[in-house]
Formats: C-alpha cells, sequence, structure tokens
C-alpha cells in the first residue's frame, strides 16, 4: 500500500466518499473546477464551494486512439452531466472502447482509480465515470 | 452604402507541403498575386493586417514587407486560433471603415509540415518526481487521457456526439458522408493537399483517430497562404471598369467570442458563438441562409462540419443529418458547401485558412472558379472557427456591375 493518497486535481475530494466539488459563484451560481479571478458568467468575485451530483448521464464520447505519447490508447472521452446538471469532462471506464457498447444517454456514476505513484511513494487518486449497472 | 467595403483582388497557393520555400516565401507569393489580380502595387496598400499562428512572434507581416516593399505602412501580425485570417480581414476591413486607409491588404500563412495532432499537452518530465498541485486545476500529473481529451479530433468528436445525442438518426454514417463530399469536391480543386476521390466504405473503414472521426475525416496539417486586398467603396469608384466589374462586396464581417455556457468549461462550445456570428451576419448582409449560393464552413473535421449545418441555419433546426442524407451540401445540390474540398481535404494551413476561404467564395463570384465553379454564383458565406474561442463570418456578395 501506498503510503499517501493525493487527488489528481484539486476538485476531486478523496473522504469521507470520492466527490468533485466546484466553486459556485454566489451571485449566479455558475460553476466552474478552475481557480478563479471572477464568474465568468456574471463577473460576481465571490464563490463558495458546491458538492457536485455522484451519477449523472452520458452527454457525448469520443474513442480517442491518436494521443500523446505516454498516453494510453484507445481510451473513452466522455462528457456527463451530473444530476445536478454540472458538466463534467473524464474518462469511461469498465466499457468496451466499441461505440455500439457506450450508448448516449446512458446513467453513469463517479469511480476512482490509482493512476501512479511519485517518488516519495505517494499515490495519485483520477475519477471516471463508469455505467451504472456495471 | 456609401461604407462598404471591397474585395479588388485575392489569391492563394496551393495547400500542400512545399518544401524548399519557408513561410515568407508563401507569403510573398499570395500578396503579389493578390495585388496582380486587383492592378494595384505593395505601394497603394495603407495597411497591412497579417495572420498566422505558429509563428506569431515572428514578426511576419514585417519580412513580408521587407521582401516585397518596404513602404513604412501600419503592420498589424495578428493570432486568433484557427480563426486567425478571417481575423486579419477584419482588421483590414475595420481600418478601412474607420477612414484611416482606403486600401488594406489581408494575408494568412502557415507553415506545418507534419505537425501531427493539435492540443496535446507538452511532454511531461520523465521519471516519477514528487507530486505537487500545480496550476489552475491544482493537477499533480498530466490530465490528458486521465480527464478524457483535449486533442483536436476527441473534442470535435465530443462536439457531434453530443448532438447525435440530441438528434435520432446523427451517427457514423453522416460524418462520413460529409469526408465522402469534400474529397469528392477537392478533385476539382488544383489548389488543394488532396486530390483524391474515396469510396463512403473506406472512409468509414480508415484508421480510427478519434471516434467518429476516421483518419479520412480529419483535415491534415500542411503548408499555404492566401490573401485579399481590400479597398474601399470610394477608392474603388477611382478604379478602372474591369477592377469595379470583378470587386466582390464585403456584406457582412463578423468576429465573436465564446458567451458563458454551463459546460463550456470542460468542453469547447463551438455552437453558440457561431450561431451568433451568422445572427449577426445575415442582418448586417441583408440575406438569409436560403440565399445563399455555396458556403465555406470550418470542416476541420467531418463531426464539426454537421453541426455548423445547423448553427450556420443551413438547415431546418435539428436537421444536420437529414441535410447531409438529402445530399444538399453536394455541389449539386440545394446549398453546396465545401466545394473547395473543405479543410478535410484542401488542407488547413491554419493562418491562412480565414483567408483562402474568402478566397474560394470571391473566385465562384467573379465566375472564374473553373472546373469547380458553381453556375451563377450571387452570394457566398465564409465561416471559420479557432477554439478558445473564436468564430468569424463573412458573407460576400457579386459586384452588381
Amino acid at each position: 500500500m501506498a503510503s499517501e493518497r493525493i487527488p489528481l486535481v484539486a476538485y476531486l475530494v478523496l473522504e469521507p466518499e470520492p466527490h468533485l466539488v466546484a466553486q459556485q459563484c454566489v451571485s449566479c451560481g455558475a460553476r466552474f473546477f478552475d481557480r478563479r479571478n471572477a464568474c465568468g458568467s456574471c463577473g460576481g468575485r465571490d464563490f463558495e464551494p458546491a458538492p457536485v451530483a455522484t451519477t449523472g448521464h452520458l452527454r457525448a464520447f469520443s474513442i480517442v486512439h491518436r494521443a500523446a505519447p505516454g498516453v494510453t490508447v484507445p481510451f473513452v472521452s466522455a462528457i456527463v452531466e451530473a444530476g445536478d446538471g454540472t458538466t463534467v469532462r473524464a474518462n469511461l471506464l469498465e466499457v468496451a472502447p466499441d461505440p455500439g457498447e457506450i450508448p448516449l444517454g446512458m446513467p453513469v456514476r463517479l469511480v476512482t482509480y490509482p493512476a501512479g505513484t511519485d517518488s516519495e511513494g505517494t499515490e495519485c487518486i483520477a475519477f471516471g465515470f463508469a455505467p451504472v449497472s456495471a | 452604402m456609401s461604407d462598404s467595403v471591397w474585395i479588388l483582388g485575392t489569391s492563394m497557393t496551393r495547400f500542400t507541403r512545399h518544401e524548399g520555400c519557408d513561410l515568407v516565401d508563401l507569403a510573398s507569393e499570395a500578396a503579389l498575386d493578390a495585388l496582380d489580380d486587383g492592378g494595384v502595387t505593395v505601394h497603394d496598400l495603407d495597411v497591412l493586417a497579417c495572420g498566422t499562428l505558429f509563428s506569431a512572434n515572428a514578426g511576419v507581416g514585417q519580412q513580408l514587407l521587407g521582401q516585397i516593399g518596404q513602404t513604412g505602412i501600419s503592420i498589424y501580425n495578428v493570432a486568433n486560433a484557427c480563426a486567425t485570417g478571417a481575423t486579419a480581414v477584419r482588421v483590414a476591413l475595420m481600418a478601412i471603415r474607420s477612414g484611416e486607409a482606403s486600401m488594406a491588404l489581408a494575408l494568412g500563412a502557415e507553415k506545418m509540415g507534419k505537425m501531427g495532432l493539435l492540443g496535446s499537452p507538452p511532454r511531461a518530465p520523465k521519471g516519477p518526481t514528487a507530486y505537487e498541485a500545480s496550476g489552475r486545476f491544482g493537477s499533480v500529473r498530466s490530465v490528458d487521457g486521465l480527464l478524457g481529451t483535449k486533442t483536436m479530433p476527441g473534442v470535435f468528436g465530443q462536439a457531434g456526439m453530443r448532438y447525435a445525442h440530441d438528434h435520432p438518426g446523427v451517427g457514423f454514417e453522416q460524418f462520413a458522408k460529409i469526408a465522402h463530399k469534400n474529397h469528392l469536391h477537392s478533385t476539382l480543386n488544383p489548389l488543394a493537399q488532396y486530390r483524391k476521390e474515396f469510396s463512403l466504405d473506406e472512409v468509414k473503414a480508415s484508421p480510427m483517430v478519434a471516434y467518429p472521426n476516421t483518419l479520412l475525416m480529419c483535415c491534415p496539417t500542411g503548408d499555404g497562404a492566401a490573401a485579399a486586398v481590400l479597398v474601399s467603396e470610394e477608392r474603388l469608384g477611382t478604379l478602372s471598369a474591369d477592377q469595379r466589374r470583378r470587386a466582390v462586396k464585403i456584406s457582412a464581417s463578423v468576429l465573436t467570442s465564446d458567451p458563458y455556457v454551463e459546460g463550456g468549461q470542460v468542453q469547447p462550445d463551438v455552437n453558440t458563438l457561431t450561431r451568433n456570428a451568422a445572427d449577426v451576419a445575415y442582418e448586417q448582409a441583408g440575406v438569409g441562409p436560403g440565399d445563399l449560393d455555396l458556403v465555406e464552413l470550418h470542416d476541420c473535421f467531418a463531426s464539426a462540419e454537421l453541426i455548423h449545418y445547423d448553427n450556420l441555419r443551413l438547415c431546418e433546426p435539428g436537421g444536420a443529418g437529414d441535410f447531409i442524407d438529402s445530399g444538399a451540401p453536394y455541389r449539386d445540390g440545394g446549398t453546396p458547401v465545401n466545394v473547395s474540398g473543405g479543410l478535410i481535404s484542401k488542407g488547413h494551413p491554419i493562418g491562412a485558412t480565414g483567408v483562402a476561404n474568402i478566397y474560394e467564395i470571391a473566385t465562384h463570384l467573379r465566375g472564374e472558379a473553373g472546373d469547380r465553379q458553381i453556375p451563377d454564383a450571387k452570394v457566398g458565406l465564409a465561416h471559420v472557427i479557432g477554439l478558445g474561442s473564436s468564430c468569424g463570418v463573412h458573407i460576400l456578395e457579386r459586384s452588381a456591375a
């Protein structure tokens, strides 16, 4: 076991249950995953953390066969609309990279998995989505 | 309208891999040919707007005039992703509209060679170092391939599949037909990078790059340049009858960027800004989609062309699948789209593309498009989109003279 775990991105929270946290504009409710200077929708300056629903449905995907060196292909890139309306991009997991096996609109759930270990033995945890039925 | 701006001369180099000549050679060839075409010289120009993306910090406009005539005029070097060329045209047009210039050269040029996949992140350092959160997302390592893709074939693949999600009847078959069409069209264009017809089965069976886009549904990288000489209506009036007859009117010129939409942070929204640009352009020009005799739109990938049928209002809302299935965008259909071969087959040297589209439309409106001429073309639309995003739409009209 790795001595410690760290999320791949700051907007992935691992404990107590893995979920994503968006920065939500206090004025208009727009949600962002990046560090903000102001709101891209209304210009508001104040944000609050907002947990993102861990289930949703598949809005779009691409099965990527050619990528930068070091990226394992094929993989399924997915655009997921979480149950609360927040749009998330991640890999679609636990499916064959075959368009016939990936129905648009199917229900999905957030899953996490180890995505590498650093020189200190710290394990990086990434997230993706998997079919609810899987 | 007295403040109308006209295209006096235009040209493009062949799009291909130009061995043995550099970016300034390509830019010079396009510029000199456009000046010759317009019957003017570099000494007649008040402004140069020079668009190039991957050499944006190289002062290409200055290098160009260093070769063809250092007249001391204002030079605006512009870069705006795949909308770079259209931005150069628009900068030239705005210089004329402002009253500071009466003749301007808009140029787009790019030398990409075999650049490969665009959108990949820089190569990560080798070997496991200690994880440390960095950047705007607090990431501890490259997320490409872990949190989906940001490479262009996949991003536009997802944009097409999102349309498919919302519109049953759209899928792999419809995207493949678009690439079949554009490769077929390019066989008539001597300036196209590819000039080879591929069957629908060959398009579908070519290697998958990012579903639904196979290799034959993706634009190539390449080299090329295109140019347009723009002139004010007042100055055009002082030129010869032949120059006035061949001049093409710019009836609309629009550049938009992304308005905020939910989800735009993770999947570029290539639709809303295109719709906004098209709507403003139709209003400026006083024409509708039904008036267009031909359209050159930004088919960086087959999946992109399909959604832009709808974004540019070329089809009924939601009807992009039926539109390609009906054959309407083929060159003998009701609304010919990308009769040049489009980016997929004509090629996409990025800075040149948005000027080359205008060259293509103008050439048809003048009745000078040779084997690929759309008969009696009077009105055409040129569209480009650069991710990030910027969308340029120009509507051109044949001279009434």
